[in-house]
């Protein structure tokens, strides 16, 4: 429904849907190129969205234990949820029955769902009067509000705040979402600072619960 | 042309990466910083990506309608309201507030 608004075509829309298949990714693609990014910075910035799969992904090859050919089809749905889900279960079988019919399901109702906003947006004409372009951040800010646990999380949020919008009137259009995105390493690297030589201390929580991702 | 490019440069490049956990073999991303950087990461996309559309227009800053229906939002998720609802919240005041100032 975003996406329609800001300029793709219908075929466009679903398309993303389809081939991207991981929310945060395709709202920040949508939103740089409404932005007037080019293809490439916009594609980037989805694509550091779309990084943490790859550890989702590492959890569960070595929960589901998946032959090698099934993997290739089974990558397409490793997101937020079906990681969740598969890690949220007792035994192998019901992680890998877990993970396919969450996969699926996720998969066919997340495209109806776009092609069904994308017609409606289409209908609605003027998608900004409908307070529709406030949608895009919502989105956002809903994904993040449970990532915020800890002062450090806090901290790489503020700092990105300030790159994103301090540096927008002087960089490219695009390219200040990924200078913000320094801010991870920065704070990282500040922290481990602080607590001396010492490696940093707090490994990662294990799937971080409250990345889930809506859709 | 462009947009198809960009959808294509990150279908492939999202794929890969989803394949890439699936395919490597643990230990090789384990190390405490880079799932620590990798659990950031999004951290900082994010606040970045929310703070940009809503408080800017294009490249320059702007303070409108939005700002309201992202402090809805906000409320909404301080009171534990379901996902829907919080999109929807800020859909609603922005649209209000848009047509209370003509």
């Amino acid at each position: 429904m975003t996406s329609a608004g800001s300029g793709l075509s219908l075929l466009q829309t679903c398309a993303l849907s389809l081939l991207v298949f991981t929310g945060a990714s395709q709202f920040a693609l949508v939103g740089a190129l409404a932005a007037g990014g080019s293809p490439f910075t916009a594609a980037a910035g989805a694509f550091f969205l779309g990084v943490r799969n790859a550890f989702y992904g590492l959890r569960l090859s070595q929960l589901l234990a998946l032959p090698r050919a099934v993997r290739p089809l089974a990558a397409q749905g490793v997101i937020d949820e079906t990681t969740a889900v598969a890690l949220a279960q007792p035994t192998r079988r019901s992680a890998r029955i877990g993970f396919t019919v969450t996969g699926l399901t996720l998969y066919v109702l997340w495209n109806l769902t776009t092609l069904l906003g994308a017609v409606g947006a289409r209908a609605i004409g003027d998608t900004d009067a409908w307070g529709l372009d406030a949608a895009g951040p919502a989105v956002f800010l809903a994904l993040l509000a449970p990532m915020l646990k800890t002062t450090t999380e806090r901290a790489v949020a503020g700092a990105a705040v300030v790159l994103g919008l301090g540096l927008l009137p002087v960089l490219p259009a695009g390219v200040p979402v990924l200078v913000a995105a320094l801010a991870a390493p920065a704070v990282l690297w500040a922290e481990g600072r602080r607590r001396g030589a010492g490696p940093v201390a707090r490994a990662a929580d294990d799937v971080p619960h409250g990345q889930g991702e809506d859709r | 042309m462009n947009v198809w490019i960009a959808i294509g440069v990150t279908a492939v490049g999202c794929y890969v990466v989803k394949l890439t956990g699936l395919l490597v073999p643990a230990g090789f991303l384990e190390k405490p910083l880079v799932r620590r950087l990798a659990a950031l990461l999004p951290v900082a996309l994010l606040a970045a990506l929310t703070a940009q559309q809503t408080f800017a227009d294009g490249r320059s800053p702007v303070l409108d309608a939005r700002a309201a229906g992202l402090a809805a939002a906000a409320v909404a998720l301080l009171l534990r309201a379901p996902f829907l609802l919080v999109v929807a919240a800020a859909v609603v005041v922005t649209a209000g507030v848009r047509a209370m100032a003509g």
